[in-house]
C-alpha cells in the first residue's frame, strides 16, 4: 500500500498528478450544488409538512417529480438552449482554469450546477416529507401544538430534531450521487473534471484510470455513508447518553 | 361569577367515519355535554372508554384529535366562548391558560430534547415568564412533586427518567406556564401500581397547592374520589349523573352509576385447600438465554383443584415469567414441576397431548390471541378436533354449549372476531380454554385491558364457570381489588421472589412485610373508598 495509482497506458502521465487536479474540480462543482441543493431541499421539505396538502405542497411535488423523471442530460440541453443561446446569461460550456476568478468560475458552473441540483432536489425533498410526517403523528407533537406553538415552531423545534437520522442519509446518498454521478453533467458541460476523465479512459481502455477512478470514487461513498451514520447517532440522545 | 373557570354549555362534538364498503359519514360522538367548573376546584370526568371523556378534556382546548370536530355549544374560559377565537387567540389559551397531562408521558415528551427545555417552552413562549424565572420555577415545581434531584433532573432527556418520574415531569410541564386550567388526561393509568399512588398524591397536592381548577379524566372510580370534588359520569358521549363526589359514590341515583359504584364488590369465600394439589411449582429458578441474572429465585407455590392462585406483584417482578415455565415456554434452570400428579417435562417438546390439553392459557390481550380471519365456532371448535376428533353435528352442539356456558348466543357461532366486543372477545378465549376440558387454567392479567364493569363480567363468569367445570385458575395480575375478588390463596411477588405466600384472608391481613405493605396501600385509593361506602 503505497498510495501509488500508477501511470496511465494511453498516455504514460502519473495518474495521481492527473487524477487530483480533476479530482478538485468535480469537489467543487459538487460542494456548489451541495450548498444550493440540500438547504433547499430541506426548506422545501419542511414547506410541504407545513401546507400539507394544500397547493404548496402540491406545487413543491409535482415540480420536484417532473425534475428527476426527466433525464439530466436532457434538462442539461434544454437548460443549455434557453439560458446559454437564447438568454445568454451564462456560458454553455463549463471550462474552468486556474487563472479564473471565483466570480468567473461560479459564473462558468451555474448550468452544471442548476442541473445538478433539479436531479437530487426531489430525493431528499420527498425524504425529508415523509421523515418529518412520520414524525407528526408522535404524541409528543400533539404536546407541542397544546403548547399553543405555531405550525413552524412545531415542525422545526419538536418534530424536525427527530428526523435528522433519515433526512441525514439520503442527503449523504445524493452528496455520494453528486460526486459520483457527474459523469453524464460532465460530459454535456465538457466540464473538466473525475467524470469526463473516467468516459475519456473508458473509450481507450485504459483499465489503471479506470481502476483509480473507481477506488476514489467508492472512498468517497463510504466516506459520506459513515458521516451519514456518525450523525445520526449524534443526532439521537438515546445512543448519546445511555441510561 | 367571577371565580368561574371554565363553564361548558352544550357541547356538540362530532367526528368523521371511513366504515370500509360503505360511505364516508359524521356520527355525533358527544351529545349536549354541560358544566360548571371553579377556581380552584377539581371536576372528575368518568365513563368507559369511548365515552367521550377525553374528547371533552380536548374541548376544553378547543382541540380535536384526528378527524374530531367540535359541532356545537358553547365553551367559556375567563369569560370569553373558545369556540368562536380565531387561531391567534387559541395558540395563547393552549398552553398559557389551559395546559393538558397526557396519558402517556413517555410518548408525549420529545425524545430529542432536555425535559427541562420542554417543561419551560409553553411559559416561555406565551411571555408568562422569562427564560430564567420559568427555569427557577420549573424547579420549584420538581422539588414539590417529588424528584429526586430537582436542581439537576431536567438536565436529562426522557428515557434517563423513570416512567412514574416522567409523568410527575408532565404535571411540572403543565403547571409551569401557572395555568388557569389542567386537563389531566387518565395521568396514572399507564403506571405501575406502587407507582400510581404516589404520582396521584402528587398531582393531588400540586393542585391544592397552586390552586388551578382541573379536569380529571380516568375510567377509575377510586381514583376520582381521591382527587376530585365534582363528578361527572359519561355514558356513549351522554351525561349520566353529574354531581359532589360525596353524592355520587354514596348516593348514586342512576342505574349505570350504581353499576359502577358497585363494581368488584364480588364476594367470594374462601375455599380451605382439599385433596391432592393439582399443580405443585418446587424451587423453580429460571433465567432468559443470553442473560446474567435469575428472573425467579425459588420459587414454590401449590394450587388444589376448582380453586385459584393469584400471583400478584408490579411489572417486572417475574408474574409472567412464572406462567412461562409453567406452559414450558421457558425451561427452568432447576427445580420440578409436577401437575395433576405426575411430573410435567421441564420444555414444551417432551410433553404429551394430555398434558397440553389439561393446562389451557387465556391472554391478556383477546384481539391478538385469536385469528381474526377464522369465526367463533372455528376458533372454538378446533380443540375439539384435535383434542377429542369431534367433527359435524356433535362438534356444533358442543359449541353451542359452550357458547351458552359463557353467557353467548348460538348467533355468534358465524362472527368474526372484529364484530365482537372486548368483553365479548376475552369471552371466547375463555370458550376455547374450556373446550379443551382442562383441569387447569393459567390466566394471565385477562380482566387489565377491559373496562371495570366489562371486567366485573368476565371475573363473575370465572368464578361461576370454576364451580360448574372444576377448574383451578392461576390467575395473575396486578390489581388487588381482583385478587380479593377472586382469589383462594395468594402469592405476592417482588423481583422474582415469592415474598408472602398463603390463604388470602392470611395474605391480606396485618402483620405485613414492607413490601406487601406497599403493594397493598398502593392500593389504597380503593380502600379509601371501600370505607366510604361502608
Amino acid at each position: 500500500m503505497t498510495g501509488d495509482l500508477g501511470t496511465a497506458l494511453t498516455s504514460g502521465a502519473y495518474i495521481t498528478a492527473s487524477i487530483t487536479k480533476r479530482l478538485s474540480n468535480t469537489l467543487f462543482l459538487a460542494v456548489w450544488a451541495a450548498i444550493i441543493a440540500v438547504p433547499l431541499a430541506i426548506f422545501l421539505g419542511l414547506l410541504a409538512v407545513r401546507f400539507k396538502d394544500r397547493w404548496p405542497d402540491k406545487l413543491i411535488s409535482a415540480v420536484t417529480l417532473a425534475s428527476i423523471s426527466i433525464p439530466e442530460f436532457l434538462i442539461g440541453y434544454v437548460l443549455m438552449y434557453l439560458i446559454a443561446v437564447k438568454l445568454r446569461w451564462f456560458p454553455s460550456v463549463a471550462m474552468i482554469n486556474d487563472g479564473m476568478s471565483l466570480g468567473e468560475k461560479l459564473s462558468a458552473i451555474a448550468l452544471p450546477v442548476t442541473v445538478l441540483t433539479l436531479v437530487v432536489l426531489a430525493h431528499m425533498m420527498r425524504m425529508t416529507r415523509a421523515a418529518i410526517l412520520n414524525v407528526m403523528q408522535s404524541a409528543y407533537i400533539e404536546t407541542a401544538e397544546l403548547k399553543g406553538l405555531n405550525g413552524f415552531q412545531v415542525i422545526f423545534r419538536h418534530a424536525f430534531p427527530n428526523a435528522i437520522a433519515p433526512i441525514v442519509n439520503v442527503v449523504m446518498l445524493n452528496l455520494a450521487y453528486l460526486v459520483v454521478g457527474v459523469v453524464v453533467i460532465e460530459v454535456v458541460f465538457v466540464y473538466p473534471g473525475m467524470g469526463q476523465y473516467l468516459v475519456d479512459h473508458v473509450s481507450k481502455r485504459d483499465v489503471p484510470v479506470v481502476q483509480a477512478c473507481g477506488l476514489i470514487f467508492a472512498a468517497v461513498y463510504i466516506g459520506l455513508n459513515m458521516i451519514a451514520d456518525i450523525v445520526a447517532i449524534l443526532s439521537n440522545p438515546r445512543l448519546r447518553h445511555p441510561k | 361569577m367571577s371565580d368561574l373557570q371554565l363553564q361548558v354549555r352544550d357541547l356538540k362534538i362530532g367526528a368523521t367515519v371511513y366504515p370500509p364498503g360503505e360511505k364516508t359519514h359524521d356520527i355525533e360522538i358527544v351529545h349536549g355535554v354541560s358544566f360548571d367548573l371553579e377556581k380552584g376546584k377539581v371536576l372528575g370526568l368518568i365513563g368507559e372508554s369511548g365515552a367521550g371523556k377525553s374528547t371533552i378534556g380536548f374541548a376544553a382546548m378547543s382541540y380535536g384529535r384526528g378527524g374530531v370536530k367540535i359541532t356545537g355549544g358553547e365553551v367559556w374560559i375567563n369569560g370569553r366562548d373558545v369556540l368562536k377565537s380565531d387561531t391567534g387567540d387559541i395558540r395563547k389559551l393552549r398552553g398559557g391558560e389551559v395546559t393538558y397531562v397526557s396519558q402517556s408521558a413517555a410518548g408525549s415528551f420529545n425524545p430529542a430534547k432536555k425535559i427541562l427545555d420542554q417543561v419551560v417552552e409553553a411559559a416561555v413562549e406565551q411571555n408568562k415568564f422569562s427564560r430564567k424565572d420559568a427555569e427557577a420555577r420549573a424547579r420549584d415545581l420538581f422539588e414539590k412533586l417529588g424528584l429526586p434531584d430537582p436542581e439537576n433532573i431536567g438536565d436529562r432527556y426522557p428515557h434517563q427518567v423513570s416512567g412514574g418520574q416522567l409523568q410527575r415531569c408532565m404535571t411540572a410541564l403543565a403547571l409551569c406556564p401557572e395555568p388557569d386550567l389542567v386537563v389531566f388526561d387518565e395521568p396514572t393509568t399507564a403506571l405501575d401500581v406502587t407507582t400510581q399512588i404516589d404520582v396521584l398524591m402528587a398531582i393531588k397536592a400540586a393542585i391544592r397547592e397552586t390552586g388551578v381548577a382541573a379536569l380529571y379524566i380516568t375510567h377509575d372510580l377510586a381514583v376520582v374520589a381521591q382527587v376530585s370534588d365534582d363528578i361527572m359520569v359519561l355514558r356513549h358521549g351522554d351525561m349520566v349523573e353529574y354531581g359532589p363526589v360525596d353524592q355520587i359514590i354514596n348516593h348514586p341515583q342512576e342505574e349505570y352509576t350504581q353499576a359502577l359504584v358497585s363494581v368488584r364488590s364480588i364476594n367470594h369465600e374462601e375455599k380451605e385447600p382439599n385433596g391432592e394439589p393439582v399443580l405443585c411449582v418446587r424451587n423453580i429458578t429460571a433465567r432468559y438465554k443470553g442473560t446474567q441474572f435469575d428472573v425467579l429465585h425459588n420459587v414454590n407455590v401449590e394450587l388444589y383443584p376448582g380453586q385459584t392462585l393469584a400471583v400478584v406483584g408490579e411489572s417486572g417482578s417475574g408474574k409472567s415469567t412464572l406462567a412461562r415455565v409453567i406452559t414450558g415456554l421457558l425451561p427452568p434452570r432447576e427445580g420440578e414441576i409436577e401437575f395433576a400428579g405426575r411430573n410435567l417435562s421441564a420444555d414444551l417438546a417432551g410433553r404429551s397431548q394430555e398434558d397440553l390439553r389439561e393446562l389451557q392459557m387465556i391472554y391478556h390481550v383477546a384481539d391478538v390471541a385469536m385469528y381474526p380471519r377464522q369465526t367463533v365456532g372455528t376458533i372454538i371448535g378446533r380443540p375439539l378436533e384435535f383434542y377429542f376428533e369431534m367433527k359435524g353435528d356433535e362438534k356444533r352442539k358442543r359449541i353451542i354449549a359452550l357458547l351458552d356456558e359463557i353467557e353467548l348466543g348460538e348467533e355468534f357461532i358465524d362472527r368474526y372476531p372484529a364484530e365482537l366486543s372486548g368483553g365479548q372477545k376475552q369471552r371466547v378465549c375463555i370458550a376455547r380454554a374450556l373446550a379443551a376440558k382442562p383441569k387447569m387454567i393459567i390466566c394471565d392479567e385477562v380482566t387489565s385491558a377491559l373496562d371495570p364493569l366489562v371486567a366485573d363480567g368476565i371475573l363473575k363468569l370465572l368464578l361461576n364457570l370454576q364451580k360448574i367445570e372444576d377448574v383451578a385458575f392461576l390467575f395473575i395480575t396486578h390489581d388487588l381489588a381482583t385478587v380479593r375478588a377472586i382469589s383462594d390463596t395468594i402469592a405476592v411477588m417482588y423481583q422474582g421472589k415469592v415474598q408472602r405466600y398463603g390463604g388470602k384472608t392470611k395474605v391480606l391481613s396485618p402483620p405485613f412485610d414492607d413490601y406487601t405493605d406497599t403493594f397493598c396501600s398502593a392500593r389504597s385509593p380503593r380502600c379509601v373508598w371501600a370505607g366510604w361506602k361502608r
